[in-house]
């Protein structure tokens, strides 16, 4: 006979340590409750107000300055549009032609002419080769930090990467026009003999500062950003699920594709959203390594064209006031693609934390 | 088709730490063999060394061997991807793959191990739903994502993904810890129906469970925290929880510890 | 797949492996053949052949496991050396950049470099140094630090302590998009209401302007991260003794997360000391030493390292100087992150692990 059985809620937790360990989360603490305060003084809002406790002077004080420095941040972002806007709109109503499709830049003639066109063109061109090079690249190095390299590995590798980020811009400029350029000489003519009927990866043989090496170089500078996101929503891939792709005889790869990466997904989406913001907006890698010429180019490999950032450094110094007004329109629309670039990316985000956030 | 399972002199480490000492048993084909022991005494940690999860952990080694009928698991050559197709795992908390399908999350594993006709795979999707009595319940929702089942369902689901790619042995690490009572009831009469197919060993913490599917039980202890677990006895289910031949066995399954 | 896979295989478990060696073998081979391939076709640019390496051992590793363990392994160990050919293509160029830029700064980097400025110097003779960029760069990087440090650290402690509601919620939002401002756009706006607006003239002090709002957002959001890491149990633990809201803030919670406010800081610093678009439109450039930051244009020295660039004219003597000051600047941005991080490592928050 079986004696008395009992079922023993005592033990349970720490057998769990043997079996897996859950992603440890950022220890999140909520805001201790507090309201904004009401105008009307009801008793009510007294009552709110003693609870809150915020009549000592100094606690007053307190709160206005921090309180005061995040509006003064909102006064920063709100000056930024209002000015920019302000000049833009000066700039763009002596413009005698279209804004948005003229393929020149003369704004100090005197029937002054400028339009974005080339500018767009460039931008998106050189961020688009970027994108295709770096995202790659970045997913496969985040999965080689989080799923592949030897643990012991992993730490000072990410922290590599992140070097690489901290590296100045003009610095990547430096390397990129006097080094890597003439390395892809032979890059180049491969790609013309192959590719060359295309058109695209057209060469005509003159010197390797187009826009094709922008976006290589641009590639290597947004990598890691790019990897560093990637990497913790890697890291984060629940290890229960891809215990469950093992046990069901998983090859590593194949844990990688029905676990991690599908968790993953939006978090790279994001991750590259914000490179593509960087590479927008990048200036000094850009001005250095591209030979600009304001006209469109069918090829690639061939220099000429060119990108806002870049527009406005280069023709910055020798600008009029027109000039100057004319270049800041055009960084008006720079400003405006990369908020929309962001603003997605972080939306991304936000609803992924939403979603994670209940699974929970 | 289920196979029988030797293990001589296994032992398990966490980088230096011991975790278990020098376990030697036999596991009996066709039956349902039960861990039992108080926390930290090793038995998930025996459990993924059968199909060589155990080494998926950082700092994880195992010594010693385990003999699916006449092969070692540990032996040269021995591909643990291989192992674990032969060996199937159910996890404590249910574990559907989220962004797939029921149906998906079944052929999962099939999917995996070959290329199957569309009419072949639904088959065994089938076979494999109704062997977790779970068929019935999503037969109309095959499509949905398996996240949206109940806690037992998907625990059900997840024992049909297991078995699906047909596998020897069944392990299933604490199946019920996270269900509720009734669900708890449908997987244990799953088990006592699976044990026809399969071997099932199952870590347990409730010994009225124990008592209930297994055939037989092993109990297993660690002398101090900090100390490795040893297997202190397994014998028949029937004699561990009347008559036990060691005192410790006795005492813990009486209440008097753990 | 084949015949040859399977005679060899005693059971279901014994998958035939490839030895440990191989891939190693393989990364050798590949390496011998691109570099065959590149002296037969007289090419010598190192990208060719790595490129034409990484391909060949990619396909080569497919082919032999293909054939010796099965299609699965074969896939799985592609997907390895991909990963691993990922990460040296990132390797590659990081080695390459400090390679080149120490091996061509030491030329002309000594002490009469640092001690130095450019002075009547053009910038195709050599001689001439920096002194006057790095003076500019610090005292316009120490100006945009002191604005913004204050500023930030108390809207993170808006958010994190106070903020509840919509103003709290536009902040947070717009803290974000501040983040993703190019650097160029930033130097435009102080370009349109203090030069043009205002008609101020350039002058590092408009720089720092610029600097202030590239780095307002960095800190404001490596702070939050600090504060939200302070346990809540302190701020009670404070609160229930009766210390006002406000000296629980400076007294505990502050001090607690300091380490991790530094870090950020700093970090900041090193972000802001590169930048080179907002100083072009802002401070001008100038070959003098101007010690007053709020008038007449100053230096930089990474706008130094453009014009040395720029204004070369493909002079070797400029080019070096460019690459020293490169140097320089990148031991600095290094040393103030390892220093960063050396601190977020000493000063982390015991986890208990």
């Amino acid at each position: 006979m079986h004696r008395r059985l009992e079922p023993h809620a005592a033990c349970g937790s720490a057998d769990r340590r043997t079996s897996w360990t859950y992603p440890r989360k950022l220890l999140t603490l909520p805001p201790p409750p507090l309201r904004p305060p009401t105008p009307t003084r009801s008793p009510d809002a007294d009552q709110k107000r003693a609870a809150r406790g915020a009549t000592r002077p100094g606690d007053r004080v307190f709160l206005g300055l921090s309180r005061g420095s995040g509006i003064f941040l909102l006064v920063i972002m709100a000056a930024i549009a209002v000015f920019l806007t302000y000049r833009s709109v000066i700039a763009i109503s002596k413009d005698e032609s279209n804004f948005l499709t003229t393929l020149e830049w003369n704004p100090t003639a005197a029937e002054p002419s400028f339009g974005i066109a080339v500018l767009v063109y460039g931008t998106i061109v050189s961020s688009i080769i970027a994108m295709v090079i770096a995202v790659p690249i970045a997913v496969g190095i985040a999965l080689f930090i989080t799923h592949y390299a030897p643990r012991k590995l992993g730490g000072p590798l990410s922290y590599v990467i992140d070097l690489l980020a901290a590296v100045p811009s003009i610095v990547y400029g430096l390397w990129g026009a006097l080094v890597l350029a003439p390395q892809l000489i032979g890059l180049y003519g491969w790609l013309d003999d192959y590719f060359g009927w295309t058109g695209i990866l057209d060469w005509q043989g003159g010197a390797p500062r187009s826009l094709f090496t922008v976006g290589v170089l641009l590639a290597i500078m947004i990598l890691p950003i790019i990897t560093s996101v990637s990497r913790e929503v890697f890291r984060q891939a629940p290890q229960m699920h891809q215990e469950a792709a093992l046990a069901l005889g998983a090859t590593r790869w194949e844990v990688i594709r029905m676990s991690v990466l599908p968790f993953g997904r939006s978090g790279v989406i994001s991750a590259s959203m914000l490179g593509l913001g960087r590479a927008l907006g990048e200036t000094m890698a850009v001005a250095t390594v591209l030979s600009p010429s304001f006209e469109i180019n069918a090829s690639l490999l061939d220099p000429g064209g060119g990108t806002f950032a870049q527009n406005i450094a280069s023709k910055f110094s020798e600008a009029s006031e027109m000039g100057r007004d004319a270049l800041i329109a055009s960084g008006l629309v720079l400003f405006v693609i990369t908020l929309l670039v962001n603003g997605a990316a972080r939306m991304i985000i936000a609803r992924r934390a939403e979603y994670s956030g209940a699974n929970a | 088709m289920a196979k029988r399972i030797d293990i001589s002199g296994l032992n398990a480490y966490y980088g230096s730490f011991r975790a278990i000492e020098d376990i030697s048993m036999a596991i009996e084909p066709r039956s349902v063999t039960a861990f039992i022991g108080p926390s930290g005494c090793g038995k998930s940690t025996f459990l993924r060394t059968l199909n060589r999860m155990h080494e998926v952990t950082p700092g994880g080694r195992v010594e010693g061997k385990v003999m699916l009928d006449d092969e070692n698991l540990y032996g040269a050559g021995i591909d643990p991807v291989s192992v674990r197709r032969e060996v199937g795992m159910v996890f404590q908390r249910p574990n559907p793959f989220p962004t797939m399908s029921v149906y998906d999350n079944v052929a999962a594993g099939l999917r995996l191990n070959g290329n199957y006709k569309k009419s072949e795979l639904s088959d065994i999707v089938e076979k494999s739903l109704k062997g977790a009595n779970l068929w019935n319940e999503v037969k109309d929702r095959l499509n949905k994502p398996g996240s949206g089942l109940s806690g037992g369902q998907q625990q059900r689901l997840c024992i049909a993904r297991a078995i699906a790619v047909e596998p020897k042995v069944l392990l299933m690490d604490e199946p019920c810890s996270a269900l509720d009572p009734i669900s708890t009831l449908a997987i244990e009469d799953l088990i006592g129906e699976l044990k026809e197919r399969f071997t099932i060993v199952i870590v347990t913490h409730n010994m009225q469970q124990a008592a209930r599917v297994s055939d037989r039980t092993a109990f297993f202890n660690l002398s101090a925290v900090g100390q490795p677990g040893k297997l202190i006895e397994i014998d028949d289910t029937e004699r561990i929880f009347s008559n036990p031949s060691v005192q410790a066995t006795e005492d813990y399954i009486s209440g008097r510890f753990g | 797949m084949s015949q040859i896979t399977d005679a060899p295989r005693r059971s279901s478990l014994q998958g035939a492996t490839l030895p440990k060696w191989t891939p190693w073998a393989i990364a050798a081979g590949s390496v011998a053949l691109g570099l065959g391939i590149s002296a037969a076709a007289g090419l010598d640019s190192k990208i060719q052949w790595g490129l034409m390496a990484a391909v060949f051992f990619v396909i080569a590793s497919y082919g032999v496991a293909a054939r010796v363990e099965g299609p699965r392994q074969a896939k799985d160990r592609v997907a390895t050396s991909l990963v691993w050919v990922a990460f040296l293509l990132a390797v590659v160029p990081l080695v390459s950049l400090i390679w080149v830029t120490v091996k061509r700064g030491v030329k002309v980097l000594d002490g009469y470099f640092l001690t130095h400025s450019m002075g009547l110097i053009t910038d195709t003779e050599p001689g001439g140094g920096i002194y006057h960029a790095i003076l500019g760069t610090l005292e316009q990087v120490a100006i945009a630090t002191v604005i913004s440090v204050p500023i930030g650290v108390l809207t993170a402690i808006y958010l994190v302590e106070y903020g509840r509601g919509r103003l709290a919620k536009a902040v947070t939002f717009f803290v974000d998009v501040m983040t993703g401002i190019p650097s160029i756009v930033a130097g435009l706006f102080v370009l349109s209401f203090w030069i043009i607006i205002l008609d101020m003239g350039y002058s590092g002090f408009a720089g720092s302007m610029a600097l202030t709002i590239l780095m307002l957002p960095v800190i404001v959001r490596s702070t939050e991260e600090m504060l939200k890491l302070v346990p809540n149990e302190l701020r009670e633990a404070s609160l229930a003794l009766g210390v006002p809201k406000w000296r629980t803030i400076m007294k505990v919670v502050l001090p607690t997360s300091i380490g991790g406010i530094t870090t950020g800081v700093m970090l900041a610093i090193a972000r802001i000391t590169g930048e080179t678009a907002p100083v072009l439109l802002l401070v001008w450039g100038s070959s003098f030493i101007n010690t007053n930051p709020f008038e007449d244009p100053q230096a930089s020295l990474p706008m130094y390292i453009y014009l040395q660039y720029a204004n070369s004219g493909g002079s070797g003597a400029a080019y070096d100087r460019a690459w020293a000051a490169a140097l320089t600047l990148i031991a600095f941005v290094m040393i103030l992150n390892l220093a960063a991080r050396g601190i977020a490592r000493w000063k982390a928050p015991k986890t208990g692990r």
